[in-house]
């Protein structure tokens, strides 16, 4: 191995990295003020704050993308480098993004070494050296990625273990994982807790940026709390409670509220009979998708008149495909979806929603919102037939319908008219959330909803699905891998390997069962 | 949820959105200052230009200057869309050739180089139209349906439409075109070319068509996310459709123009001319991305009038034929910089 173990805990060792009063302004946002924060050799120091807290901002100071306004940053205690020298940078500390950095069409030995290839004399890229230097770097780090693969073919989890290995080989001892679970189902998950157990127990410090309080708990062993640009908490975690965190990044004064949701709601007779039977029922006959990754075989479904069904899964389970089917957004191999007396037209989306069917999709970034339109412009893209007067629509008119939908999902915006990619991840969110709901949907459709957005917004959002399909009576077919989500539905489908495993039809459901069912163990 | 919460979480809200407001009302200001990015450059120009000649600030100068960019400005207008909806239209150039050349084949004597026809004139004037909508057509049948590459599609497109031009006229330029052929591209009304009336009403029709209409707003969204359009249930292939018919009978209506100007079709309209340049230049130097879901009708009238008026000050100041082509580049080159440096964000974005 590279290095002596390094204690976890030496106070002598010069921190990996150290910043100190550090300064950000975007304009009139103070993005950071006056942030300090060290982090030691074979510690994980996990950074948890709202959506806007300056996480980001902080992380690509430290990564060297941007510059302090003031305040210093010192990598083993030396001066970080200069801002325009990336190479002498990613020697030093290097940061895996939520988004994969790795080249597709390139080999993994070829992205570990990207734009640095061990040359032969006179230049030539040394093919051969660059190849072994990956199989050592990945044996001596208890990796097991194919050097030869193009990462193309990888999975989600092998292009992070790519990206961490380039971290490694280039010399690098300290990393930030942005967000690094975003993308991995629950297993892929564990097997990263468990390799960033093993580089910090070889010395490598490590940031751990994540919304998720439960994967601090698990594998942190420090914790600092961003808060409006400041640094509200930092401390060892043996000495923090949960509910330390949550007030600390909500603030003190809101947090009684805030801690009454975390209960799961009271479970909720599915909506009246009355209701049931005005609202057409959903009916899935036989659907099959097959695509690669992907595979749905023969499901058939039924979603009653206003009753809330979650479909979770693994990813690739097929869960998401399902749901993607339901909207129009995919068109199945074989198999229909009907709504009430209407059979849905396959993969049109337009027809769907003129049936009804309103549209959270799962990734707002590509499927969400228009970046360049205004926040009230995206809202209302779903109704500019109702609110269009001979084929011409009134800025006003527009407005006036998207306004009570964001005032009641909490849109924090200047102004309605903004373009939607200058607002923060949480209240894109919202935008897309609004934009499924202004068409007054008799089912609604949502891919993990609460993705990507913080604790509070979180629980806006799910209570507002929760309260909307009861006022409204609409059904809800949420499909998601995160069980929080799940606890706003009255029944649970779960998927494995594109058939329905099992059903979970009491709540509140049991989060062991959930997982536990997902992974195709136990059926009920 | 308690009302302390909403309560609470309101005031937040209320917060964060004066804060909001401040930040983007220096943008809005920013945004301003980017639209207007070529009126003082086109200040310079006139300035330039009254100074270099005295016959430059007249009327007979205007209008004529008018009437040598409508065409352009309604091949403009067509690109326009194409490029806001996210795709390119190389072919609108040959488009702006075949259309006229088919018609006027067919209506003028074969001693004017017709094909001996002599189809009413009026007739002819659909058939200009007929031939856009139905290269639109096809064009938009290959990319969208077909999923071929926009690019090379309408370059083909081009050479192929390009020679049937000079294949049915064997080369030659028909001219005697009837009055009623010419009129749209010569005539005047008082002193105001006919043309330059009828293009500044489509840009103004068109800048209202997208600023209000249904179709216009779906075109942004549709060329500003494209993924996105489909999910909130725009119908994305069929706009598509519609904007490249769009184009090119617009582009059709442009070469009418031109047509009725010179008083014949020359062999080399469009394609042999290489428009398709002048109408790029003007579209992103108005700021219209060829990325898609970025632009307005405002930038692309000024990208248009910048440079008919560098053209001009050209001609006026009889600047060796030579030369033209290097002195339009590098005006082309200095606007484009220019609007990102005022701008301060790549107009290509």
């Amino acid at each position: 191995m590279q290095e002596p173990v390094i204690p976890a805990a030496d106070p002598q060792a010069a921190p990996a990295v150290e910043a100190a009063g550090i300064h950000k302004r975007f304009g009139s946002t103070r993005a950071l003020r006056g942030v300090d924060l060290s982090l030691q050799p074979g510690r994980c120091l996990g950074l948890v704050g709202r959506n806007g807290a300056g996480k980001s901002t902080l992380v690509s100071i430290l990564s060297g993308l941007v510059a302090p306004d003031a305040g210093e940053v010192r990598l083993d205690g030396r001066p970080a480098p200069s801002l325009g020298d990336i190479a002498a940078w990613r020697g030093r500390i290097a940061a895996v993004f939520q988004h994969s950095m790795v080249v597709p069409s390139l080999t993994v030995a070829e992205n570990v070494f990207l734009g640095r290839p061990p040359a032969r004399r006179g230049g030539a890229v040394d093919w051969r050296r660059m190849r072994e230097q990956t199989r050592k770097v990945m044996t001596d780090w208890g990796f097991d990625v194919n050097a030869d693969t193009a990462c193309g073919n990888l999975t989600v989890e092998q292009r992070q273990v790519v990206e961490i290995t380039r971290a490694l080989a280039a010399g690098t001892r300290c990393l930030l994982l942005d967000e690094p679970t975003s993308a991995l189902e629950r297993g892929a998950a564990e097997r990263l807790f468990e390799r960033i157990r093993q580089l910090q127990a070889q010395g490598v410090a490590i940031l751990y940026i994540s919304h998720h309080l439960e994967e601090v708990f698990e594998i942190c062993t420090d914790v600092a709390v961003l808060r409006d640009g400041e640094m509200v908490l930092n401390a060892p975690l043996p000495e923090v409670t949960k509910d330390d965190l949550v007030t600390a990044m909500v603030g003190e004064q809101i947090l009684s509220a805030e801690r009454s949701l975390a209960p799961a709601p009271a479970p909720r007779e599915p909506a009246g009979a009355a209701a049931a039977g005005a609202r057409p029922d959903l009916v899935l006959e036989g659907v099959t998708f097959a695509s690669p990754g992907v595979f749905l075989g023969n499901v058939s479904l039924t979603v009653r008149g206003g009753e809330r069904v979650g479909v979770t899964g693994l990813r690739g389970s097929g869960a998401t495909t399902l749901a993607r089917i339901v909207a129009g957004a995919i068109a199945p191999d074989v198999g229909q979806v009907r709504l009430g007396d209407h059979t849905l037209r396959p993969g049109d989306r337009a027809s769907a929603l003129r049936t009804g069917i309103g549209y959270i999709p799962e990734d707002r970034q590509v499927d969400g919102f228009v970046p360049l339109l205004g926040a009230a412009e995206n809202i209302a893209m779903t109704i500019t037939d109702r609110i269009a007067r001979g084929g011409f629509i009134s800025p006003r008119r527009r407005e006036a319908r998207a306004a009570p939908l964001a005032r009641r999902l909490s849109l924090v915006s200047a102004g309605l008219g903004q373009p939607v990619r200058e607002l923060s991840g949480g209240n894109q969110q919202k935008v897309t959330v609004a934009r499924a709901l202004a068409s007054d949907p008799v089912l609604i459709v949502a891919i993990t909803p609460t993705r990507g957005v913080d604790v509070a917004s979180k629980e806006l959002l799910l209570s507002e699905l929760d309260r909307i399909t009861t006022e409204t009576g609409a059904s809800l077919l949420l499909a998601s891998d995160e069980l929080d989500d799940l606890v706003i539905c009255d029944r649970v489908v779960v998927l494995v390997r594109g058939e329905i495993f099992t059903e979970f039809t009491e709540p509140p459901f049991d989060r062991e069962a959930l997982i536990a069912a997902t992974e195709g163990l136990g059926a009920t | 949820m308690s009302d302390t919460k909403n309560n609470l979480d309101a005031l937040a809200a209320d917060v964060e959105s004066a804060l909001a407001r401040r930040r983007s009302r220096s943008a809005a200001a920013i945004s301003w200052v980017r639209e207007a990015a070529l009126l003082p450059v086109l200040a310079v120009l006139l300035v330039v230009g009254a100074i270099l000649n005295p016959h430059f600030l007249t009327v007979s100068n205007i209008t004529g200057l008018g009437q040598q960019i409508s065409s352009l400005g309604v091949v403009v207008v067509g690109e326009s869309l194409i490029l806001l909806i996210g795709g390119m239209d190389l072919s609108l150039e040959a488009t702006y050739g075949l259309a006229p050349m088919v018609a006027a084949w067919l209506i003028v004597p074969a001693a004017a180089f017709g094909n001996g026809m002599m189809l009413n004139p009026y007739l002819g004037l659909l058939i200009v139209l007929a031939v856009g909508a139905a290269v639109g057509l096809v064009n938009a049948l290959l990319i969208v349906k077909g999923r071929l590459n926009g690019f090379i599609v309408t370059l083909g497109m081009t050479i192929l439409l390009a020679g049937i031009q000079e294949g049915i006229v064997k080369g030659e330029s028909p001219f005697a075109l009837p009055n009623a052929f010419s009129y749209l591209g010569s005539a005047y009304w008082g002193k105001i070319p006919v043309s330059l009336i009828v293009t500044a009403v489509i840009f103004v029709l068109t800048g209202l068509f997208l600023r209000y209409h249904r179709m216009g707003r779906a075109i942004y969204a549709i060329g500003g996310n494209r993924e996105a359009a489909r999910a909130a249930g725009i119908k994305v292939n069929r706009v598509r459709m519609g904007v490249y018919v769009a184009g090119s009978v617009l582009a059709a209506i442009g070469g009418l123009m031109e047509a009725g100007r010179v008083s014949s079709v020359a062999s080399t309209q469009g394609y042999g001319e290489g428009i398709i340049f002048a109408v790029f230049a003007a579209a992103v130097i108005g700021g219209v991305s060829l990325q898609g879901g970025r632009g307005n009708m405002v930038g692309a009238a000024s990208g248009v009038v910048l440079l008919g008026v560098v053209q001009n000050i050209l001609d006026l100041e009889n600047v060796s034929n030579y030369w033209i082509d290097a002195i339009d580049g590098g005006v082309i080159l200095f606007a484009l910089i220019l609007a990102r440096v005022i701008g301060g964000e790549a107009s290509a974005e």
